[in-house]
C-alpha cells in the first residue's frame, strides 16, 4: 500500500514539475497582444498575415473579433469603460475624434517619428479619414490599416446576354453598359426590376436602407454627395444652412428615394451590408451597393462570382462624383497593459512588403507604395475601382458627438425615404437643426 | 416509552457547543443577532439597487457623458426633464410605446385566458397541448426575433404566403416589417405569439384554484354554464387574470429586444418604442445625464401606474 501511494506521489510530483516547467517556458516565450476588429472577410485575412508578425518578433497575437451589427456598441463600451481587452484597435474612422479627446487611443507622432512612418507614403484620403484629428492637422491616432469605400457590383453574365441588351437598347436607345451617372444606374435597376431571368423574378438593385445602426446614411450619402451636399460651409465651420439641406441636396435624396422605391427587392427596408451581400449571393439582383471589403469574397462566390460579378465606382451625379469612405486605422489603446508590443506591431504593419502581403491575402492597404504601383489595377478585377474611389472619398463627421450626429441623419433620413414621412426639404431642413442643436450643446460656435 | 406522540415523553440530546462559539452568542440580543443575518442582504441591496438609482437621480441633473470621465460636470437643475417631456418625438416614442403596450396586453389576455379555460376542461391530450402552446414562451427573444424576421420576408416568408392564401393578394406584395401602418401590428403580433401563453399559466393557476364545490352548489341552483362563467369562473379567476396583465404589462413597458431585432425602432420611427430611445441616449450618443432623466421618467410611470394597479388589484382580491 505505501508502495503504492509513494508511486502515486512521486508521479504527482513529475507530472507537476513537468506542467511547471511547461508553464514556464510558456511564459518565457512572449507576451500576447489582443487586436480588436469586426468579424469579416478581411479580418480573416489579418489572422493569417499577423503570423509572419508573431514568427518575426515572438509576440503571440489574440483577436476579438464582433459582428458588424454589435462592432461599435462593444468596442466603444470597452473603450469608454477604460478598458484593456484590446491593445490594438481597428476603429472606425468616425470614431478618431472621440477616441482622440477622451484620451483613448495613444497619439503616434512621436513613434511616427522615432520609427520614419510617413503618413507621405499613405494615400491623402486614408490619412485624413482613418489617422488625423483634428482634421488636416498633423495629429495622428491611427495608422491607416483597411482603405475602404462604397462601390458597386453588377451582374456582369446578365449583362452580357443578348436578348437583355437587345430589350434594354430598345427601350433606353443605349448599350446597357455600367452606368456612368447616377441616372443612367436607375435605368438599369429600373430594367431589370419584376425582370425574369432563368424562370426567376429578379430586381433592380440592393441598397442601404438599415435604420439601427448607421445603415441608410451610409447609403443615401452616394446620391447626396453627388447631387451636391456638403456637410459644412467650406469657409465657414459648422455653418450648414444652404449646405446640408441646398436644393440640389434635396434632388439628390429624392433620387435616392426614388432608386429605393423603384428598385429594391421585396422587403429590403432594414438593409445594410449582409442583405446587400445575401440579395446579391442569391441571385435576386443586377446592382449591389456595398463596401469595396466585401468584394475579394463576392469575387470567390462559387455561384456569383468570377465571370459573372463586375464592379463599378459610385457613378457621377449632377454635382460631382464621389462616394462615401469605409475602412478603418489602426490605433494603441492608451489602456493597453502592452502598449510596447501594440506599437511593435504597427510597426510591423507599415512595411512595405508587410503592405503588398496585406492586399494579396484580401486587405485593402493604404500604402502608395502598394496602390501606386503600375500593376496595382490590374491586380484584382475591383483594383482599379477602388483605386478611383479612394480618390474621391467623403466621410461623415468625425466629431467627438458624431454618434449623436449619425442618430438623427438616420432618422430623418428613414423617415423620408422609407416610412414615407414629409418631404425631401423637410427632412434635410430638419437634419440641419438637429445638427445645430448637437453642436451648440458641445459648445461649438457658427 | 418510545412513543413519540407523546410530546411529554419527548427527550432532546444536548448536542455539545463548543465553548468558544458559546462564549461569542452569549450577551447578544435577538436584534443583534438579526441584523448579524440581515446585514449581509441590506449592503447588497445597497450595492445593487439603492446606490445605482440615487446615483442615477443625481446623474440626471448634470451634463454627465460616461465617455468623457474627464470633462467637467456640470449641475443642469431640471434641464433635461423639461426638455425630454417638451421633445415631440419622445412622446412620440411614448405614444408608440403605450400603443404595443395596450395592444399586447389585450391581446395576451383575451387569449391566454381563452386557452386556458380551454386547457382546464382536461380533454384528451390536453397535456399534450399545454406543452406545445407553452413552446415559445420558453424560446429566447433573440431567436424568436431572426426566427419571425424570416416568416416575414415578403419573398421567401411563410406569413406572408398565409395571408396571400386567405386574401387572394400577392405575397410580395406587403410588407410586415417595412410598412408604417404593418410594423406596429408586426411586433404585436410576435409578443403575442410569444407571451400569450405566460398569460395562460396564470389564468390556469387561477381556474384551477376554484373549489369544485362551487360549481357544484351552482349546478343545484340549476345555474346555466354562461351564468357560472360570469358569476363564479371570472370574478374567482380576476385577481389572477389583473396579475398577468400588470406582469405584462410592465414588462412591455420596457420592451426593447424583440423590437431592435425585427425591426431596429423603423421604418423611420414608427416602432421606436422608449427603451429603444434611451438606449440610443445612453449606448450609441452616450449623453448618460440626459438619459438617467429620461430613465427616471420613465420608472417613475412605471412605478405610479403599477401602484395604481396594485390598489385596484388588491381592492378586487379583497371582495
Amino acid at each position: 500500500m505505501r508502495q503504492t501511494v509513494k508511486a502515486l506521489l512521486t508521479t504527482f510530483g513529475v507530472l507537476s514539475s513537468a506542467l511547471g516547467v511547461g508553464v514556464t517556458s510558456a511564459h518565457a516565450q512572449a507576451k500576447t497582444i489582443t487586436l480588436c476588429w469586426a468579424a469579416w472577410d478581411p479580418a480573416n485575412a489579418l489572422v493569417e498575415l499577423s503570423k509572419d508578425f508573431t514568427a518575426k518578433t515572438g509576440i503571440g497575437m489574440k483577436f476579438e473579433f464582433v459582428p458588424w451589427t454589435n462592432y461599435a456598441d462593444r468596442f466603444l463600451n470597452e473603450l469608454n469603460s477604460h478598458g484593456s481587452l484590446c491593445d490594438l484597435i481597428i476603429g472606425d474612422s468616425q470614431w478618431i475624434g472621440g477616441a482622440a479627446e477622451n484620451g483613448q487611443y495613444v497619439k503616434l507622432n512621436d513613434f511616427f517619428k522615432k520609427e520614419g512612418i510617413s503618413m507621405d507614403d499613405y494615400m491623402p484620403a486614408t490619412v485624413v479619414g482613418y489617422s488625423e484629428w483634428p482634421k488636416n492637422s498633423p495629429n495622428y491616432w491611427a495608422l491607416p490599416a483597411m482603405g475602404d469605400a462604397v462601390g458597386w457590383t453588377y451582374r456582369k453574365d446578365w449583362f452580357a446576354r443578348p436578348e437583355i441588351q437587345a430589350d434594354f437598347k430598345a427601350k433606353y436607345g443605349r448599350d446597357l453598359a455600367v452606368p456612368k451617372t447616377l441616372d443612367e444606374l436607375h435605368d438599369i435597376a429600373k430594367f431589370f426590376q419584376g425582370r425574369e431571368i432563368d424562370g426567376k423574378k429578379v430586381y433592380g438593385a440592393s441598397i442601404y436602407t438599415e435604420r439601427g445602426s448607421e445603415g441608410i446614411t451610409m447609403g443615401v450619402s452616394n446620391y447626396l454627395y453627388d447631387y451636391g451636399f456638403q456637410y459644412q460651409d467650406p469657409k465657414k465651420p459648422y455653418s450648414m444652412d444652404g449646405f446640408v439641406n441646398s436644393p440640389s441636396a434635396v434632388k439628390g435624396l429624392e433620387a435616392y428615394k426614388e432608386l429605393y422605391k423603384c428598385c429594391t427587392p421585396p422587403g429590403a427596408s432594414n438593409s445594410y451590408m449582409s442583405e446587400g451581400l445575401d440579395a446579391f449571393k442569391s441571385g435576386q439582383v443586377a446592382l449591389q451597393m456595398n463596401f469595396f471589403a466585401f468584394f475579394p469574397g463576392l469575387y470567390k462566390d462559387p455561384n456569383v462570382g468570377g465571370d459573372k460579378i463586375g464592379f463599378f465606382s459610385n457613378p457621377a451625379g449632377p454635382a460631382t462624383q464621389a462616394t462615401q469612405l469605409g475602412g478603418q486605422g489602426i490605433s494603441v489603446v492608451s489602456y493597453s497593459k502592452n502598449q510596447g508590443e501594440a506599437l511593435q506591431y504597427i510597426k510591423w504593419f507599415s512595411g512595405g512588403d508587410v503592405q503588398k502581403k496585406w492586399w494579396a491575402l484580401g486587405g485593402y492597404s493604404c500604402a502608395k507604395s502598394v496602390l501606386n504601383d503600375p500593376s496595382f489595377p490590374s491586380s484584382a478585377p475591383f483594383a482599379g475601382e477602388f483605386l478611383k474611389s479612394m480618390g474621391m472619398v467623403v466621410d461623415f463627421w468625425a466629431e467627438p458627438s458624431y454618434a449623436q450626429l449619425l442618430q438623427a441623419e438616420q432618422k430623418r433620413v428613414h423617415d423620408y425615404v422609407v416610412a414615407d414621412k414629409g418631404t425631401a426639404q423637410e427632412a434635410l431642413d430638419g437634419l440641419v437643426k438637429d445638427w445645430k442643436a448637437i453642436f451648440k450643446e458641445e459648445g461649438k460656435k457658427f | 416509552m418510545n412513543d413519540l406522540s407523546t410530546s411529554s415523553q419527548i427527550t432532546y440530546r444536548a448536542v455539545p457547543i463548543r465553548s468558544g462559539v458559546i462564549r461569542r452568542i452569549r450577551g447578544l440580543s435577538d436584534r443583534t443577532l438579526a441584523w448579524i443575518f440581515i446585514t449581509p442582504t441590506i449592503v447588497l441591496l445597497l450595492a445593487i439597487n439603492i446606490f445605482p438609482l440615487v446615483w442615477t437621480i443625481y446623474l440626471s441633473f448634470t451634463n454627465y457623458r460616461a465617455n468623457r470621465p474627464n470633462a467637467p460636470t456640470i449641475w443642469l437643475g431640471t434641464d433635461w426633464y423639461q426638455s425630454i417631456l417638451t421633445d415631440p418625438d419622445i412622446w412620440a416614442a411614448m405614444q408608440v410605446t403605450a400603443h404595443f403596450v395596450v395592444w399586447t396586453v389585450l391581446i395576451e389576455t383575451v387569449l391566454g385566458f381563452g386557452l386556458a379555460f380551454l386547457i382546464d376542461k382536461k380533454f384528451r391530450g390536453h397535456g399534450l397541448w399545454t406543452t406545445i402552446i407553452l413552446l415559445p414562451m420558453m424560446l429566447s427573444p433573440a431567436v424568436v426575433g431572426n426566427f419571425w424576421t424570416f416568416l416575414y420576408q415578403p419573398q421567401i416568408g411563410l406569413f406572408n404566403y398565409v395571408v396571400a392564401f386567405f386574401t387572394g393578394r400577392d405575397a410580395s406584395s406587403f410588407q410586415m416589417l417595412g410598412d408604417v401602418t404593418l410594423s406596429p401590428w408586426a411586433i404585436v403580433i410576435v409578443d403575442a405569439w410569444m407571451w400569450t401563453p405566460y398569460v395562460m399559466l396564470i389564468c390556469l393557476a387561477g381556474l384551477r384554484s376554484i373549489p369544485d364545490y362551487i360549481y357544484e352548489a351552482a349546478e343545484v341552483d340549476r345555474a346555466s354554464n354562461w351564468r357560472q362563467f360570469w358569476s363564479i369562473t371570472l370574478p374567482m379567476a380576476l385577481p389572477f387574470i389583473m396579475l398577468a396583465v400588470l406582469f405584462r404589462g410592465i414588462e412591455n413597458f420596457k420592451m426593447f429586444d424583440m423590437v431592435n431585432l425585427l425591426t431596429g425602432g423603423g421604418p423611420g420611427s414608427t416602432t421606436e418604442v422608449a427603451s429603444i430611445t434611451l438606449k440610443r441616449a445612453a449606448f450609441e450618443s452616450w449623453r448618460t445625464g440626459y438619459s438617467s432623466a429620461f430613465a427616471i421618467i420613465l420608472f417613475v410611470t412605471v412605478f405610479g401606474l403599477a401602484n395604481i394597479y396594485v390598489k385596484a388589484l388588491n381592492r378586487v382580491k379583497s371582495r
